[in-house]
């Protein structure tokens, strides 16, 4: 019941959504652990960006998410991972996919 | 300045890890390893004959001492054989160090000869991994490996090392600190409050105890909770040893094969609290109707079990043991009678066991008589099946660590493998298995090792000629059409386990049980009984899978139910 009502409260364009900001170890296996979560625990991932940080030793990833329901679970495996440094919140849109919508709303030619 | 190459430094810094027993298997690409450990004083290498076997002999260390327990295995098939048994540990929570040999830099990615991505396949198995690219990297992973492995919720960890890695050379100035067990954060202390406050208030509150009770040595302070607060005490199966059975406020097992009487006392309560136990399926039954009218107070060490699963008004992150410390002095004394009525109505209602089913003939009567000549300085193992939750409902376990049972991942097999490592780990203290037929034959061949190594392990095979848990759901949900759950062969597993050179000894129908289970238990080493069980004898009462707790199928006095 009380979930009901907390879900009309809080509902969310579809379109808007939430971004997680990771700051991470850069080394080749955290892509896989990081995706592997993901899917693993069934958490739906609408985009991800990645970019190494500074000397190279992290990276910073931004994930966009649509999932308010489970994003308490999200956020608690994402700290749980070793190669995680930390994690910030975003509510709605972030400016780094914004650039990015250029490349996805024009179809690109596959010739 | 210390010199040597990648292979003998990864043993150098086990021993420094005061590990004294490896179990595993060689092969092309852990060689440089296993030279380095032929060299080692401090280390016994445990040679098994299939990886799953090593994995489940190296838990069988770590979940009867609580340290890490480390396994070897090589590249390809050495390293996804292992794999099961890794999950394993992932799933109960065991703290594991798994180093597999990998194929050279070099040949990474190119499909070499007994390549695989163990890398990769074991991510979502293993609470963290390494692929160690470099010989450096090892001064700091392997020390790391026990550090993640043993702190917070432990857990598995496996470290893949290239061929080339392990033969190439190091010199360096200073050993590493070894990774020990890092401290965790105390449970807030105003939600500290807020659960002392709401157990005083409670009227029929119910402690479960979880596997966490046992990982993090909290027996007593719960059993001091318990005895100060008047609250009855209910264990996961993993949980199972952290009350002594014998306890009066101790219930026993909830979930799927409870005494009737504990499940229905939990759908009374109003405040349950969960104490490093985790709401899987099989303790909860269908989670909605789960403890419907109860608060939940929820501690763990992981702060993603929390609320995960059930909503907890209440929860206390961080280690139980200390958690249950400082709740200690918060509560009152309490007797509770009107709740003590209440459930010792429902346990005089609804025994688990009756007079008929505990003569030694039955499963619950030869466990019990193999508890009493075991002793209570014993270990116990269970492999997955019948003989597991009979195991679970009636042995009268003593103390935290004495059983060993594959929990969530519910592994066939497990058993005699983790037996031999629990004997392994504790010299002069007898382990006895209590097996399958069915489980038996998944990693029968670990019968080699338990001679080799003369350990201490009494296997006793309730051998019922089928898959039998498989067999009681086919009879209960699927039209009691038996395929595929029924062996059409007899097996002789006397004979078999004589041809590894073992004891053994199998009880004639309608022959005396009692006289040759002495005998088991009175041989130096390793020793099998078979001992043959009615096929239709199953495990009540029961919980239909994705049911209600309140839904329990057979078990003693059951026609008093279906008013």
């Amino acid at each position: 019941m009380s979930r009901n009502v907390r879900l009309e409260n809080c509902r969310i364009p579809a379109a808007a959504g939430m971004v997680l900001e990771l700051t991470v170890n850069n080394h080749p296996g955290v892509m896989s652990h990081i995706c592997g979560l993901f899917s693993r625990r069934a958490y739906n991932l609408e985009g991800i960006v990645c970019m190494p940080v500074g000397t190279g030793a992290m990276s910073r990833m931004w994930l966009q998410v649509n999932e308010a329901e489970k994003l308490e679970q999200v956020v608690k495996q994402l700290q749980k991972l070793p190669d995680v440094l930390a994690v910030q919140r975003h509510e709605g849109d972030h400016p780094v996919f914004a650039g990015l919508t250029a490349f996805t709303d024009s179809p690109r030619s596959t010739d | 300045m210390y010199t040597m190459n990648g292979a003998r430094l990864i043993i150098k810094l086990l021993e420094r890890q005061e590990v004294e027993l490896v179990a595993g298997i060689p092969g092309g690409a852990n060689l440089p390893l296993y030279e380095a450990l032929a060299e080692s004083r401090r280390l016994r290498h445990i040679l098994c004959r299939h990886e799953q076997g090593a994995g489940f002999l190296a838990q069988g260390i770590a979940r009867t001492t609580g340290q890490v327990g480390v396994c070897f295995a090589t590249s390809g098939p050495g390293a996804t054989n292992i794999l099961t048994a890794i999950a394993d540990a992932y799933l109960d929570s065991i703290p594991v160090v798994c180093i597999t040999g990998q194929v050279p830099m070099s040949l990474i990615g190119t499909d070499a000869f007994q390549e695989v991505d163990i890398y990769g396949m074991s991510i979502p198995i293993t609470k963290h991994n390494f692929l160690v690219r470099s010989v450096e990297e090892l001064l700091e992973v392997v020390p790391r490996a026990f550090a993640l492995a043993l702190s917070g919720r432990p857990g598995p960890v496996l470290i893949d090392v290239p061929k080339d890695v392990q033969s190439a050379e190091i010199s360096f100035h200073q050993w590493p600190e070894p990774g020990r067990r890092l401290e965790t954060q105390p449970a807030d202390r105003q939600q500290l409050a807020a659960a002392a406050e709401m157990i005083n208030r409670a009227r029929r509150p119910v402690l479960c105890l979880g596997g966490g009770i046992i990982h993090a040595e909290a027996a007593e302070e719960a059993r001091a909770i318990v005895e100060r607060s008047g609250i009855p005490a209910v264990m996961t199966l993993m949980g199972l040893g952290s009350m002594p059975a014998g306890h009066p406020q101790a219930l026993g097992m909830l979930g799927m094969h409870a005494a009737r009487s504990t499940n229905m006392a939990l759908q009374d309560c109003d405040l349950f609290i969960a104490a490093g136990a985790r709401f899987d399926d099989r303790a909860t039954g269908r989670i909605v109707e789960f403890c419907p009218a109860a608060h939940v107070i929820h501690m763990d060490i992981d702060p993603s079990e929390v609320s995960k699963l059930k909503p907890a008004n209440v929860s206390l992150v961080g280690d139980v043991r200390q958690s249950l410390a400082s709740l200690l002095p918060l509560l009152e004394c309490q007797e509770r009678r009107s709740w003590w009525r209440q459930i010792q109505v429902l346990q005089e209602m609804y025994p688990m066991a009756t007079p008929e089913a505990v003569v030694p003939e039955k499963p619950y009567g030869l466990i019990l008589q193999a508890a009493a000549m075991l002793g209570e300085g014993g270990f116990v193992a269970t492999d997955v099946g019948k003989h597991q939750m009979w195991t679970a409902q009636v042995y009268p376990l003593g103390r935290p660590r004495q059983l060993l049972t594959s929990g969530g991942l519910g592994t066939m097999g497990f058993g005699l493998p983790a037996a031999i490592g629990a004997a392994l780990a504790n010299p002069g203290r007898q382990v006895v298995l209590f097996t399958g037929d069915g489980s038996l034959q998944m990693n029968i061949q670990e019968l080699a090792t338990a001679v080799e190594q003369q350990a201490d392990i009494k296997i006793i095979v309730m051998n019922n000629r089928s898959l039998g848990l498989v067999r009681q759901q086919q009879n209960l949900f699927y039209r009691q059409q038996f395929f595929a759950s029924d062996f059409q062969i007899d097996i002789d597993f006397a004979a078999i386990a004589r041809g590894f050179g073992m004891p053994a000894y199998s009880v004639p129908d309608n022959g005396e049980l009692v006289g040759l289970m002495a005998r088991l238990f009175s041989e130096k080493g390793p020793c099998l009984l078979n001992i043959p069980i009615d096929r239709e004898e199953e495990v009540y009462p029961m919980v239909p899978p994705g049911a209600a707790n309140s839904i329990m199928l057979g078990g003693s006095h059951v026609e008093k139910c279906q008013a």
